[in-house]
């Protein structure tokens, strides 16, 4: 689904991406793990084309996509939930949610499916409030909802759980689940929270200074390698 | 000094506000979207008042003098789209390298700003040209002795009306505008959604260049037109858009509201550029207090 290869990059002056390498199969979920400020988001941001890695290439579904534009990514299947869920502050929940049609294949002057009401139940009464008045974890849903619309074939979380209520993780995790049981979209899981990633992940990647330092079936993820590279 | 010296400087202030407002909403929704303060933005208002003078002399050679009210009524939405033509070539070919760059683009759009006057001169001369009004906006209402409120200056209160509800339609009510107001708010979500943010971009410019047009051919019932029309109100404009806060609809209008007003009152009670001068140092004491302007966005930070 998903081919990374030896990809480089830098992010101002701080973060950078040494020579990743990573492969995402078509409907499984992938944690990539590791420590603050290893590159985890960078990694994530290079992916969805919002910054240009100074060398290596994506290919995505049979296709190079390294040059290609987020909108033409976005377009192509892949869907983005970015760290603090950037929905759009002075948007209604309902014009959010239209705004991820954008990128559905049908295109324009869709209506919003009535199947994501059954995964964001809350989301219904809330559809003309505006987004950025809405909760932590409101927005979460929203962010969720909203990339779900455009049915991404590949999905980038980045950091899902963080700065949210329990029940709405929770909530999270069964969503997650509920995708992965559908097995059409591959998920890359950037996540800080250990056990809610492996709980959910079929492999796992592990960051280390910009570099890839691990990897493997989440079941054989050894406590060794959680304590060489993921505690604090 | 009467009442109704006042109150007819007042309402002229209101036609001034009309077109400061047009002027002001394409500079508020350009600055709002791509971060770049157009300084041509004016030259855009001067081409829509010369397209109603070339239609109106084209017209009085064709049908003979009677035809300026038929040629007026065309030329409206014609300034608007040979000015927003005019704004889609420019962002096409310079504009679009100078997003999120304000100081380059200060400058760069003050040279076309001169380029374009300076075409304007070699295409119709130096001298200001006069445009004559259509003979069904000549002579106005009688509200009371000693107030009259001409045609002229109502026609452009409720073209103004017109467009300020054409934009709002646009903005809340169809994708276009959604999609404006996304790019707006995060251009980079926006993007990782699917949104083409170089096209809305493009759109944008074009639309704003559009309003100026049409502000333009207000214009040219006010009085006669020239190569620097545009630089009498680009200024005003300005100060339309920082006092009422950028990229809200509400915010120009209320700005353009209270610069339209003030100025000539205070022109009234003092001189012409001492007016001016109270109505700046007002409007910078006002800033001091409030540096977002008279509307800004609330809403809970986002977590």
């Amino acid at each position: 689904m998903l081919n990374i290869g030896q990809l480089n990059c830098s992010y101002g002056e701080t973060t950078i991406l040494r020579n990743i390498n990573l492969t995402i199969p078509a409907g499984k979920v992938m944690a990539l793990m590791g420590r603050n400020g290893v590159g985890k988001t960078t990694l994530l941001k290079t992916i969805m084309g919002l910054l240009r890695p100074l060398a290596g290439e994506i290919f995505f579904d049979g296709q190079e996509i390294t040059h290609w534009s987020p909108e033409k990514r976005a377009r192509g299947g892949i869907g983005y939930v970015p760290q603090g869920r950037d929905i759009f502050p002075y948007l209604t929940v309902e014009e959010n949610l239209l705004l991820g049609l954008e990128a559905h294949k049908a295109g324009r002057g869709m209506a919003i499916p009535d199947g994501i009401f059954d995964l964001f139940p809350a989301l219904k009464s809330m559809l003309l409030r505006k987004g950025g008045d809405l909760s932590g974890g409101e927005q979460q849903q929203l962010a969720f909802a909203r990339v779900l619309v455009s049915e991404p074939k590949l999905l980038l979380l980045d950091e899902p759980t963080e700065g949210i209520q329990p029940s709405i993780v929770m909530q999270i995790e069964n969503t997650i689940r509920f995708i992965k049981e559908q097995g059409t979209i591959s998920i890359l899981l950037v996540e800080q929270y250990l056990e809610f990633a492996l709980r959910l992940a079929d492999y796992y990647y592990i960051m280390e200074k910009g570099s890839i330092v691990s990897e493997g079936i989440t079941n054989d993820l050894s406590k060794e390698v959680i304590v060489n590279h993921l505690t604090v | 000094m009467g009442i109704e010296t006042l109150l007819s400087q007042v309402f002229n202030g209101l036609s001034l506000s009309s077109v400061l407002l047009l002027v002001g909403l394409g500079l508020s929704i350009t600055f709002g979207i791509m971060g770049v303060i157009n300084f041509a933005h004016g030259e855009f208002l001067m081409v829509g008042a010369y397209v109603v003078y070339v239609l109106q002399t084209l017209f009085s050679k064709l049908y003979g003098h009677g035809a300026s009210g038929v040629s007026f009524l065309i030329s409206i939405p014609l300034s608007f789209f040979v000015a927003a033509f005019l704004g889609f070539l420019l962002e096409k070919v310079l504009i679009r390298f100078l997003y999120g760059r304000p100081y380059e683009g200060i400058l760069a759009t003050w040279g076309c700003s001169l380029i374009f006057q300076q075409m304007a001169r070699n295409i119709f001369g130096a001298n200001n040209v006069d445009v004559a009004s259509p003979k069904w906006l000549a002579g106005g209402v009688e509200v009371m002795p000693g107030l009259q409120l001409p045609y002229n200056r109502l026609f452009i209160l409720a073209l103004t009306t017109i467009c300020v509800m054409g934009i709002y339609f646009y903005l809340y009510r169809t994708a276009q505008g959604r999609r404006m107001r996304a790019v707006m708010q995060n251009r980079d979500m926006s993007a990782c959604l699917g949104i083409r943010t170089r096209k809305v971009d493009t759109y944008t410019f074009a639309l704003g260049s559009g309003l100026a047009g049409v502000a333009g051919s207000a214009v040219s019932l006010l009085g006669s037109i020239g190569p620097s029309t545009g630089q009498n109100y680009i200024i005003d404009a300005f100060m339309v858009v920082v006092l009422g806060g950028t990229g809200r609809l509400a915010g120009t209008i209320a700005g353009a509201l209270v610069m339209g007003v003030l100025n000539p009152v205070f022109e009234l009670i003092s001189t012409s550029s001492m007016g001016k001068v109270i109505l700046f140092i007002l409007v910078i004491l006002f800033l001091q207090g409030k540096p977002q302007g008279l509307f800004s966005l609330k809403t809970r930070a986002l977590d």
